[in-house]
């Protein structure tokens, strides 16, 4: 983890004991709205932790403070040691960050982007250059390097504003939303650079109101909601705390959706989760025979199901479990997906 | 396979450059506004084309009654035409910087270790180009339709400098605005609306001789106007030490102020 420069020298050798982040109390008003209210995080080195929530949870302030862009009104918190009210240049030169919305100019092509900041961090002549083409060649760019960012498709822009947050490799990385918006193919896309970016040794924080993502991704997951923390753990941790044995449903006609959960619910008396782009319910049933008689019974209350299985709760329900609600989505975002 | 390579090699191995100089920081910046005029040379058009229009209309509609002759106005009106289009221009610089804070570019570059001021020297850069550009596209359709600077060269170079020093001290007024104000389009009915009687209550178009007293008292002290004065002096001849100073102070005067003003609310945000 620490052997990042190429003398196996340790980057950030006065720090090489600290976690990478670690934050007690934060708290953030805007007007009377507590938006991020009393959080403590601590992000061991070299992990992937996301930070899951709903819109207008607090994850982006939370992480706009932790990226020295936004003065906590109160508590603390040290990156790679470093203090983050005390020391915010010193902060600024061991992270990067990624923000929601792509911060590049459009304007310039995606190499002149680059070039740009490599000469803000003292890449000088020829270094620069080479810099921004190693980016470039890394995030899948190279044929794109001499078009206008404007031009760029979502995910092009979304892995250049990646390699732009990695110029100089940062000892923690911060990704805001990293795929929202995207198509699954860029998704999936971004997902492969990050988790290369993490086996190279950044400690990456990521916000996401994808449940998937923070599965597929993260080693810890925090789960916040109206600026609070309301769990955290892995993804197998948060699944345990809601227990096993869902049943996962999918219906032919999605028109009886509500009779069908009305059915589940009575039977197993346990909330029943819809999800209604894809017909689905899921529903604790404890055992594979209660779930497997529950089906049959469905079958002959004469509601055809499409498909289903047993399995794991999803982040979905984990979350549905944590906060009695499910997670309220932007709908822009839903018809994107 | 090889992509994950690539992508460990490009982590691998960078030698972190030693911090660059806030200078060094400033020049990457103003090569970013150099850059913008490469990439949207169209910008050029919206900058010169309503001064080139005030320069048509006011010589040949206005000029002959104003001054007796298209000639003589033009004579009049060409330094005074150049401080509007500069002081114009500077709105434009707060509605691109109110569009890149709008971006999310401006937190790139806050989340940076770079002198914190750099992104506006860039920009004021950036301006000063623009400045320079817009006044020697005016001035050759002046010198095409009549206009003589008969201090020469010497005193055309000297205006363009004083030019500079007035688009840099107004620059700060819009950097301000474009900081404050979040849509693009505001920041320039506020601009416009603040510069319009500014620019228009001066010594620029008419000489204030026929003005009502308590408006020429205004007139007489308006900035604009004594840049008018001292930029008719430097490139018509008869300039005063006096009147070139007059011409800077508020240009001074709000560097003084703004800058500051300018950091703060930046670091603020």
């Amino acid at each position: 983890m620490n052997d990042l420069s190429p003398a196996g020298k340790p980057l950030f050798d006065d720090t090489a004991a600290q976690p990478a982040i670690s934050a007690r109390g934060l708290i953030k008003h805007f007007g009377a709205v507590r938006a991020v209210d009393g959080i403590d995080l601590d992000v061991p080195r070299g992990m992937i932790f996301a930070i899951l929530g709903p819109n207008g949870a607090g994850k982006t302030t939370l992480m706009r403070m932790l990226a020295t862009l936004s003065r906590p009104d109160a508590g603390t918190a040290t990156i790679l040691g470093r203090d983050l009210v005390g020391e915010p240049a010193e902060v600024r030169a061991l992270i990067a960050m990624t923000g929601q919305f792509a911060s590049l100019d459009e304007d310039l092509t995606g190499r002149e982007n680059l070039l740009m900041l490599a000469r803000l961090w003292g890449f000088r002549g020829r270094a620069a250059k080479a810099r921004a083409d190693e980016l470039l060649a890394a995030f899948d760019l190279a044929d794109a390097g001499h078009k206008q960012v404007k031009d760029y498709s979502g995910g092009m822009r979304r892995r250049l504003d990646i390699a732009a947050s990695l110029v100089v490799t940062p000892g923690v990385l911060f990704l805001d939303e990293p795929t929202t918006g995207l198509d699954p193919k860029a998704r999936k896309a971004v997902w492969r650079m990050i988790r290369g970016l993490a086996d190279a040794g950044v400690t990456i924080l990521l916000t996401t109101q994808y449940l998937e993502e923070a599965d597929q991704l993260a080693a810890r997951i925090a789960v916040i909601d109206h600026g609070r923390k309301i769990a955290e753990g892995t993804s197998r941790e948060l699944k345990a705390q809601t227990g096993s044995g869902f049943l996962h449903v999918a219906l032919a006609d999605r028109e009886r959706l509500d009779e069908a959960a009305r059915f589940l619910e009575a039977r197993f008396a346990s909330p029943v989760q819809t999800s209604v782009e894809g017909a689905q319910l899921s529903v604790k049933a404890g055992s594979a025979q209660t779930a497997n008689e529950a089906i049959a019974a469905l079958i002959e209350a004469g509601i055809e199901p499409s498909d289903f299985s047993m399995g794991q709760p999803s982040l979905d329900e984990v979350f549905f479990a944590l906060t009695g609600q499910g997670v309220e989505s932007d709908p822009v975002v839903e018809d994107e997906r | 396979m090889s992509r994950t390579r690539a992508l460990a090699a490009a982590l691998h191995g960078v030698e972190r450059p030693r911090r660059p100089s806030a200078l060094s920081n400033a020049l990457v910046f103003a090569w970013r506004a150099v850059l913008k005029f490469k990439h949207v040379p169209e910008q050029l058009f919206d900058l010169v084309m309503t001064p080139i229009m005030f320069t048509l209309l006011f010589t040949f509609v206005f000029g002959g009654a104003l001054a007796g002759s298209t000639g003589d106005y033009l004579q009049f009106f060409l330094p005074g035409i150049l401080v509007q289009t500069v002081v114009f221009n500077a709105v434009y610089s707060g509605m691109g910087l109110s569009t890149d804070l709008g971006k999310g570019l401006f937190d790139r570059f806050r989340s940076l270790p770079v002198w914190p001021l750099a992104p506006f020297a860039g920009l004021m850069v950036g301006d000063m180009l623009r400045h320079l550009i817009a006044a020697a596209i005016i001035l050759t359709i002046g010198l095409i339709l009549g206009y003589r600077p008969e201090e020469g060269l010497v005193g055309v170079l000297a205006s363009f400098a004083l030019l500079v020093a007035i688009g840099f001290g107004t620059g700060w007024i819009f950097l301000v605005l474009g900081l404050l104000i979040r849509t693009p389009t505001t920041v320039m009915t506020v601009g416009f609306t603040f510069l319009f009687p500014v620019v228009f209550a001066s010594n620029i178009m008419v000489d204030p001789a026929t003005m009502p007293g308590w408006l020429r008292a205004f007139v007489d002290i308006n900035p604009v106007s004594l840049m008018t004065t001292a930029m008719r002096g430097l490139m018509n001849g008869g300039a005063t030490v006096h009147e070139i100073g007059l011409a800077l102070f508020a240009p001074a005067l709000l560097t003084i102020v703004l800058a500051p003003t300018t950091l703060w609310l930046y670091m603020r945000r």
